[in-house]
């Protein structure tokens, strides 16, 4: 015991922290953690069940099938951690396929259309952010009408399915660069990529990515605390507005379509694989790395009950239900324990 | 830091002309209205550079409005601020700090979710090429713990650390920019005598160099012991500016409470210290070797009915750890815990309530105050908790229990209906008292019950605790303040290094070197 080198006048070190066991995995990671351990059972069960399972196509399918997903949750990932949420991200998915396909049909160039798509998710964003921020409307609400705005948008604009023939979009869709045994990746899976690669370096290594975090532990302390909370805040739905801008065209590429009914519920799977992927939803705590991991597990449900071949798709929605379930106990006892 | 600060006597001012210079920040004629409240009428203030100022007033007063009007975080309704010769409006905090006033706000504002590293440096960032360098930024943390003696990881969360140290880290977080006005509202309320002490140190140095400091506190000592100059609240209006020198003690509270002497007097003269007949009466609860790894090592402690058993120790000594196994927060590893005489186990503070003990939590800002809710809805919800859910109190019962407690405690506004989040920090901590006094419970645990209380108040708060306990009520009571203890407790149970290192029977010879000593010593020779 080291008891002696305390003395009336001046003891040293009093004020240090209880020690925390050496082993204890730092908390902040240990929802995250969470995710890996389902991830690595989902592989060795659909490993050990079904033959061509674990190959590096099923994998590369993963990614590419689900690349705007991955571009929405990372856009997510921002709004929640402020301990804010989005609901307009599926529709704006679809205001900005209906967009793209609608220019295109009318001769505009991909030059044109592509920044032009992305550009409406940053504005309805903004939009989104001055209602959350200025006029303090609950980021439900705002979200909700932005939501019901952009999908009402689709309507006028492409009342029926338009197909995409431009051959920009036709040559995105198409390139696959990869080896010959399935391990490849498409341009929009390079596009998604990137975006978490930016994401990850915004959120951990500049001061608006610090700041994202203070405001989720607590909005009034970051006030206090002189940081520039009204700018981060709208910023955030900026963000999620432009990876929404950007998930439609992405997402177009992939239907090689506009049409108004595509991305409805979107924003609940975006949701889901952010929480999956170990994000509180009170916000504060998570990594855009979790929540791209949250994507794979989504998208592994759906690999394996097409691997199972008797199951009715419903069955993803299930699965995804129980474990966002079984996610969010787990977070409010880890956020109780820690108490 | 370059001069030795101890040098400077305590009570002298760095530059004995300081107040020829004009001030730093001069604010006239403040005025600032909250729906049916004037929380502060005309209120002037003035900044020296080189020199403290303690802004003084009871809970209440105004003295955290008139701070946060300063700093843009409440707007002003009349008067002027300026600072350096030109007239300011700041929008928010962020203004406030570029203009070169950094705050230290009442309560610890700060982010339990981020590592004290980042909490430190928020803003503030040490970066290379525009992103953040972690590992800099650490260390830049890690020195600016070291100028108040903070020895811990700055890479470890916040939220494990105690409220003390928060409170420091806050403090560290102050000092991180250069500032020409550091403005600190009640820095040192939960803080040790050491810990004060290396603050001053670090507050001597700041005023040497020419720094304003605005500081607040209610224990008397540190005023006079720091500040240079003081202004006095009452009621949201101004008393007064004075030189510190000039301002006597009595007088200087007399001015604070607006009534005479004798009444503080009356309600300073030490409570009665009556041991109870104990005879054959059995501890109401009794710890036999109880302890929880890596928070306490197990200890035995008995506490009758009719009886006050304050805890001493240093900061960090298990204090709050010892009374979170009396009442379940935390479930003790070894040991056992007898309750009137029954062997128990407290799994949860639910079952410690079912047995009537109750806690009341140093940290009111987290675990206590709900400040959405109303003071009677806040006081009304421990003995709610205690009938359960279903049942609801009746009306008449409440409102009496209600009237009661804010009468006997001075809750201001004595408005019952006041929303607990606009209170002073003082009287949000009554209210909390409030609400586990109400419950009339057989063991109360008192966490730092004093935190941020007025002189007055806090004399009527002892009164009130010695008295439950003549009534047969068993009271453990734990405070920083070492004369506080004294003067309550029957017996005094001394930690150290998370370790009960021994028991003092109180009597009328026993004085706080005593238990200085006995702490010292390690218990080892007592
Ligand atoms: N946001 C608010 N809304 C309504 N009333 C408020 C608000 N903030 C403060 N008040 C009221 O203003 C008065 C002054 O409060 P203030 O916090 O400045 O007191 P204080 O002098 O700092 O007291 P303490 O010593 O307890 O910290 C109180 O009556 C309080 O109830
Ligand atoms: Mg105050």
């Amino acid at each position: 015991m080291a008891t002696d080198q305390l003395t009336p006048t001046r003891p040293a070190g009093t004020a240090t922290a209880q020690k925390t066991p050496r082993w204890r995995l730092d908390a902040r990671y240990q929802p995250v953690l969470g995710t890996v351990v389902v991830l690595a059972v989902m592989l060795a069960v659909g490993g050990s069940r079904y033959e061509n399972f674990l190959t590096g196509r099923v994998m590369a399918n993963i990614l590419i099938n689900n690349s705007f997903l991955v571009v929405l949750a990372v856009g997510m990932t921002f709004v929640i951690l402020t301990g804010g949420i989005d609901l307009s991200v599926g529709a704006v998915v679809a205001l900005s396929g209906c967009i793209s396909a609608w220019m295109f049909t009318h001769g505009w160039s991909a030059g044109i259309t592509i920044p032009v798509c992305v550009l409406v998710g940053t504005l309805i964003g903004l939009i989104v952010g001055v209602m959350v921020h200025v006029f303090e409307i609950q980021p439900f609400i705002a979200t909700l009408a932005a939501m019901f705005l952009a999908r009402g948008l689709c309507y006028l604009v492409a009342p029926e399915s338009i197909p995409i023939t431009d051959p920009t979009i036709v040559k995105l869709s198409q390139t696959r660069w990869g080896t010959d045994d399935g391990l490849v990746i498409t341009p929009s899976g390079v596009i998604a990529l990137a975006v978490v690669a930016v994401a990850f370096v915004v959120l951990h290594y500049t001061r608006f990515g610090r700041t994202v975090y203070a405001i989720g532990g607590s909005e009034q302390s970051a006030r206090l605390m002189g940081l520039p909370v009204a700018r981060t805040k709208v910023l955030v739905y900026v963000i999620s507005g432009t990876c929404a801008g950007l998930g439609g065209l992405l997402f177009a590429i992939f239907s090689r379509s506009g049409y108004s009914l595509t991305g409805v519920g979107m924003e609940l799977d975006a949701i889901a694989a952010v929480v999956i992927g170990g994000t509180l939803l009170t916000g504060g705590s998570g990594f855009v790395l979790g929540s791209v991991l949250g994507v794979v597990v989504l998208g592994l449900i759906q690999t394996i009950i097409t691997f199972q071949g008797t199951l009715s798709s419903w069955w993803t929605k299930i699965v995804i239900g129980a474990l966002l379930l079984v996610f969010v106990v787990l977070q409010r006892l880890l956020v109780l324990r820690r108490r | 830091m370059t001069t030795s600060p101890s040098a400077i006597p305590a009570d002298q001012p760095a530059q004995p002309a300081a107040s020829d210079r004009p001030p730093v920040v001069a604010m006239t004629g403040i005025t600032v209205t909250f729906p049916g409240v004037k929380a502060l009428d005309g209120v002037d203030l003035r900044l020296f550079p080189g020199e403290v100022h303690a802004l003084m007033g009871e809970n209440g007063a105004g003295k955290s409005t008139l701070i946060k009007a300063l700093t843009g975080v409440y707007s002003i309704d009349a008067g002027t601020i300026v600072v350096d010769g030109t007239e300011r409006t700041f929008t928010g905090p962020a203004q406030a700090q570029l203009a070169g006033i950094s705050t230290v706000y009442q309560e610890v504002n700060l982010c339990d979710n981020l590592s004290v590293a980042e909490n430190v440096m928020l803003g503030h960032e040490v970066r290379r090429a525009g992103l953040v360098d972690f590992r800099a930024t650490r260390r830049a943390a890690r020195e600016h713990l070291k100028a108040l003696n903070l020895d811990i990881d700055p890479a470890s969360t916040l939220s494990s650390h105690s409220l003390a140290v928060q409170q420091l880290v806050a403090i560290c977080r102050a000092m991180v920019v250069d500032a020409r006005v550091v403005i600190l509202d009640e820095p040192t309320s939960s803080l040790d005598v050491d810990e004060v002490e290396r603050l001053f140190a670090v507050v001597r140095d700041l005023r040497s160099r020419g720094v304003a400091i605005l500081f607040v506190s209610h224990f008397l000592e540190q005023v006079y012991a720091i500040s240079d100059r003081m202004t006095v609240l009452r009621n949201g209006t101004l008393v007064g500016e004075y030189r510190t020198a000039d301002l006597p003690r009595v007088e200087l509270v007399q001015k604070m409470i607006g009534r005479s002497l004798e009444v503080l007097e009356q309600l300073e003269e030490a409570p009665k210290r009556v041991v109870a007949e104990r005879g054959d009466v059995q501890p109401y609860v009794q710890a036999i070797g109880l302890g929880r790894k890596g928070s306490i090592e197990p200890f035995d402690l008995d506490v009758y009915p009719g009886e006050v058993v304050g805890l001493a120790g240093l900061l960090g000594s298990g204090r709050t750890e010892l009374a979170r196994l009396l009442y379940g927060a935390d479930r003790s590893d070894v040991g056992e815990l007898r309750v009137d005489g029954q062997p128990t186990k407290l799994r949860t503070p639910r079952s410690a309530l079912a047995r009537r003990i109750v806690y009341s939590s140093e940290s009111r800002k987290t675990e206590g105050i709900i400040g959405d809710l109303t003071v009677r809805e806040n006081i009304v919800l421990g003995l709610q908790a205690e009938r359960g859910w279903l049942r609801r109190i009746p009306q008449r019962k409440a409102d009496e229990v209600v009237a009661q407690y804010v009468e006997q405690l001075g809750i201001r506004p004595a408005n019952p209906d006041a929303i607990a989040g606009n209170l002073s920090g003082g009287n949000q901590q009554k209210v909390l008292l409030a609400r586990w006094l109400a419950t009339q419970p057989k063991l109360l645990l008192l966490d730092e019950p004093t935190r941020g209380i007025d002189v007055g108040a806090k004399a009527e708060i002892q009164r009130l605790v010695a008295e439950l306990a003549e009534q047969g009520m068993a009271v453990v009571f734990i405070s920083a303040e070492l004369e506080e203890v004294l003067r309550l407790s029957h017996r005094i149970a001394v930690l150290r290094d998370r370790r009960k290192i021994g028991e003092l029977t109180n009597g009328d010879d026993v004085t706080t070197d005593d238990v200085v000593d006995l702490i010292a010593s390690g218990g080892q020779d007592a």
